[in-house]
């Protein structure tokens, strides 16, 4: 028990040499998969636990926090843990399949070692308590993707990989800045500790510039509207798993780190609007929906539609942050949740599509729904999730969202979420529109093979189930929420 | 156990919708299948009607996403009317599809058929709906079933059609009725539909009078101009979707609604207050005189008889509007009394196209002498329309003009007369002018017509169109419990 908040991030990162020590596809295959539940169920544990007893703070080979690294899993991070491992392992069932149609043989091994390495940065930087620690994960990630990336079939994926790459280390090098500015003024960077002592150094320039470094930096990985432009065709190229994994979890822990950093790490700093925080995340939040909601109706390639359409729902998730009220940061807590939950079905699906039919251009989509209706119904019920229609989970966040604007009487911003839902119910029928008009023609396909469906398909049940019963969703994401309020009031 | 009655009545047709699915290879077993469920679910109607007493005590919730927001059913006579008017016009259209669709050779027909079973579904889960929400919920998924349903020609046309049809569904229900049910939400507290309105006494009126013109816009189904055009694009399904989704299901859903929202979201003593209804109630009226005089001038029979469908939603909205409480009982019994009347027009337009592949009012001379007896069901079916004696129409209507004098409206009521008249020169000429003589000598004498399924459907519907002038009892007592005691006119 004593060791359990390491051993999500452990799990998967001790996995990754043996993985490469033993140097066989399958088993690889195998060990990853059973690293990734360890990860998972360990979060869980975590997660009753600090539901049940508070924050639990780790210490780094047993020195204390200044001195040694702590770890530090509130509800907040256990919730991601949650998130992120769940998916983390869902995608893992079906990669091997889809590593067999689109990655070389020779690469395969090291694909398996690199998701581990992905998903343990991801996990640590979630249960990080230390700024740098943070840091040094959220760069083994970036470098980690990087590669996954650089995995896909196409040639293009190397120009995807390169241009993240890119512009990756220009944000990391921001919130290097950051880190740097703020330790230069508090000589700390436990996060505890520094929004203890940034109480001390209240109004200082140097303090507001780290910040702002931080957040551009964070906003960069996080693919905010106007700072996208890495994504769409990293998520296109990528090898299908690819994009369903860091679709679902990538994106979700960047946006964690904002929420970190604006809340844990600065909190009061931040108050009597020295900064036009909330402004700002208003308008970036209402241009990425749109933006996004816009571009992604105009693709004809659905992995780079359902991209575009990500960082219309990231504008969504910084759109509840902007509120900066307790329903606000839950509602966005709960998209978060959701949105794993239905992006994950999305992408799978496409992993389907692309198994069978090796691509996902709208143009190969005519006469499918009909060929391989279980997974065209996945992306229906995906999509329709996507778009906020009841009895789907999607509802839930656009309800909560909703009625956080309607708490501060603002009508215009309700006005927006619905347009923006309108403009995704475009795209989506434009998918449906694709499969089911026109006849295939003379190619016979058959519908995706079981080791990518019945994934797929517990994704999309997760994203019934949890618009018939938000329960767990609501009361988690209402604690972390309260609780990151009451930090800092 | 009454829950489970009520609750089958939802299920069956999902149900039937799942085994059809199964049963592509086998059409005989797959057809008899879905008028079984069809008769079964009449039957299950029927009790329910006989032991309404018990059965309305009864809530069913299935489902409590947020709290406050459940997916819950209650029965009320108003949903007892519309369940009655649907289930029995289900297996009557299945007897009818079959025939056509055969005749036809239409592909795809598994799928027709599942389809059309949900559809049915969702609406009697509306008919049941114990709060906005749940009505919402099904709302749109009768938009989303019907959807493959319109577009089922596959073609260039039926696509075009049922972008039209999605685009102005889903957009007024997202940009107009979403709002207003949030709007409702956070005035009222509550979405649940409660006798007498939920509003608070002080509730401030004009944003009430916003709410209440964002539910009348919203309510597409309804089709209030200008959000109608998706009913004439609806035209291009096969003729028993138009029949019983487009005259019947479909706008009824949305006439319903609008109905509920107006009885029990506002409350018709407050309704009677705003005058936001008196304007909104020309609206209406503006919309029925329009849509009259297009369908006096367009030339293909469906589309003539989908404008007609416009404007007898209108009546209906505009009755719910008044407020009075006759013009309400005439809105509520209009629902029953023009569906029967209007589904047997259209299974007519059906039976032509099939008989004589016409489409056109101008094509149709002489045609009486092929087809007298669909051409004499046509007639009855107009008189329906129309709202003359012996049809069922003539009640609706005659409460829907009480109404409007009770309320002193006197252009209300010229708009209605003047409708009416229009409608007796767009519906009556058709018959008459089918048993014309062509004047060509070829076409001599009478042809006997075959017995077919589709005659048998459209017989049917006629004769229940006449019986319901002889007896209206049930659809009044069931139209007018609603309304507050006293208020109601005698008959």
């Amino acid at each position: 028990m004593l060791q359990l908040p390491i051993l999500q991030v452990l799990l998967p990162l001790l996995a990754a040499p043996v993985c490469l020590a033993f140097n066989k596809e399958a088993l690889a295959w195998l060990i990853a998969i059973a690293a990734a539940i360890g990860a998972t169920i360990t979060s869980v544990m975590l997660l009753v636990m600090v539901m049940q007893g508070g924050p639990i703070s780790y210490h780094m080979g047993g020195w204390p926090a200044l001195i040694g690294i702590e770890y530090r899993i509130d509800v907040l991070s256990a919730w991601l843990l949650v998130i992120v491992s769940t998916l983390g392992a869902v995608m893992l069932v079906p990669a091997r399949a889809c590593a067999i149609r689109e990655i070389e043989p020779s690469q395969r091994v090291y694909f398996f070692v690199t998701y581990l390495l992905c998903l343990a940065a991801l996990l640590g930087i979630i249960s990080s308590g230390d700024l740098f620690n943070i840091f040094v994960f959220l760069e083994i990630s970036a470098l980690s993707s990087y590669i996954l990336i650089a995995m896909g079939k196409d040639r293009m994926a190397l120009v995807a990989s390169i241009r993240y790459l890119v512009l990756g280390t220009i944000g990391a090098t921001f919130i290097l800045i950051g880190i740097g500015l703020l330790y230069s003024k508090t000589g700390t960077l436990n996060i505890k500790d520094l929004s203890l002592q940034l109480r001390e150094v209240e109004g200082s320039r140097t303090v507001l510039t780290a910040f702002c470094f931080l957040a551009i930096g964070t906003m960069l990985k996080l693919a905010l509207f106007p700072l996208h432009v890495w994504l769409p065709n990293a998520y296109t190229y990528a090898p299908s798993i690819v994009s369903a994994f860091l679709a679902a979890t990538a994106t979700k822990t960047a946006l964690y780190l904002l929420i970190r950093l604006c809340y844990s790490v600065f909190g009061e700093t931040l108050q009597d609007g020295v900064l036009p925080l909330e402004e700002v995340l208003l308008a970036l939040g209402i241009l990425g929906i749109f933006a996004g909601s816009l571009m992604a109706a105009a693709q004809t390639n659905l992995k780079r539609m359902f991209a575009y359409s990500s960082v219309a729902q990231i504008g969504f998730m910084v759109l509840g942050l902007g509120l900066a009220s307790a329903a606000g940061l839950t509602a966005t807590l709960i998209h978060i949740f959701n949105h794993a939950l239905m992006k994950g079905a999305l992408f799978l699906a496409l992993a389907g599509l692309v198994y069978r039919i090796g691509d996902v251009r709208l143009s190969d989509m005519a006469g499918l729904g009909r060929a391989m209706p279980l997974t065209f119904a996945a992306i229906v019920i995906g999509g329709l999730s996507l778009i906020g229609v009841p009895l789907t989970a999607g509802f839930i966040s656009k309800w909560y969202l909703v009625q956080a604007t309607l708490e501060q009487d603002m009508w215009w911003l309700t006005v927006v979420i619905l347009l923006g839902s309108l403009l995704t119910g475009l795209y989506i029928f434009r998918v449906i529109e694709a499969a089911w008009f026109r006849d295939s023609g003379t190619k016979q396909v058959s519908e995706a093979p079981l080791i990518i469906l019945l994934p797929t398909w517990l994704l999309v049940g997760a994203n019934i189930y949890f618009g018939l019963d938000a329960s767990l969703s609501i009361s988690v994401s209402e604690a972390a929420a309260m609780y990151l309020m009451g930090t800092s009031p | 156990m009454f829950d489970l009655w009520l609750q089958l009545l939802i299920l069956l047709p999902f149900a039937t919708a799942a085994i059809v699915l199964t049963l592509g290879r086998f059409p005989n077993i797959r057809e008899a299948l879905s008028l079984g469920a069809g008769v079964m679910l009449i039957g299950i109607a029927l009790w329910v009607y006989s032991n309404m007493g018990e059965m309305a005590l009864v809530s069913i919730v299935w489902a409590e996403p947020v709290p406050g927001l459940s997916l819950s059913f209650k029965l009320d006579e108003l949903g007892m009317l519309f369940i009655l008017v649907a289930t029995v016009l289900w297996p009557i259209t299945t007897l009818y599809a079959i025939g056509y669709m055969r005749a036809h050779n239409e592909p795809r027909q598994t799928t027709f058929f599942a389809w059309f079973a949900i559809a049915i579904g969702s609406t009697l889960a509306i008919a049941l709906a114990a709060n906005l929400f749940t009505l919402f919920v099904f709302y749109e998924v009768l938009t989303l079933s019907t959807y493959p349903l319109v577009t089922h020609g596959r073609d260039e046309a039926a696509k075009k059609g049922g972008r039209t049809y999605l685009m102005i569904l889903l957009g007024t229900s997202i940009t107009f009725l979403l709002p207003a049910i949030i709007g409702t939400w956070v005035m009222a507290g509550s979405l649940d539909f409660k006798e007498g309105g939920v509003f608070a006494a002080d509730a401030s009126v004009v944003q009430i009078s916003v709410l209440l013109a964002l539910f009348v816009v919203g309510i597409g189904k309804a089709a209030i101009m200008p959000f109608h055009r998706w009913l004439p694009a609806a035209m291009v399904a096969p003729t028993p979707v138009s029949a019983l989704l487009h005259a019947v299901a479909v706008v009824k859903a949305g006439a319903f609604a609008m109905l509920k929202v107006c009885a029990l979201i506002f409350g018709l003593d407050l309704l009677a207050l705003l005058p936001a209804s008196t304007w909104l109630a020309y609206l209406a009226a503006l919309s029925i005189v329009i849509a009259s005089v297009i369908a006096l001038r367009e030339d293909n029979l469906k589309r003539r008889l989908a404008y007609s469908t416009i404007g007898q939603l209108n009546y209906i909205t505009l009755g719910a509007l008044l407020a009075t409480s006759s013009a309400f009982v005439g809105s509520a019994m209009h629902i029953a009394m023009h569906a029967f009347a209007k589904i047997t027009l259209f299974f007519c337009a059906g039976a032509i196209l099939v008989v004589s592949h016409k489409t056109r009012v101008s094509e149709l001379t002489g045609l009486g002498r092929r087809m007298p007896l669909t051409m004499i069901a046509f007639f009855i079916g107009s008189l329906g329309i129309v709202g003359v004696p012996p049809t069922g129409g003539t009640w609706s209507k005659w409460y829907l003009l009480m109404g409007t004098l009770d309320s002193g409206q006197w252009v209300l009521a010229i708009a209605l007369m003047l409708s009416s008249l229009l409608s007796i020169v767009y519906l009556l000429a058709i018959p008459v002018r089918a048993f014309l003589p062509t004047g060509s000598e070829t076409e001599a004498g009478w042809i006997p017509e075959r017995m077919s399924p589709m005659l048998l459907a459209i017989l049917l519907t006629s004769i229940a169109t006449i019986t319901l002038f002889f007896f209206p009892q049930t659809v009044f007592e069931l139209a007018s419990a609603i309304v507050p005691a006293g208020g109601g006119h005698g008959r």
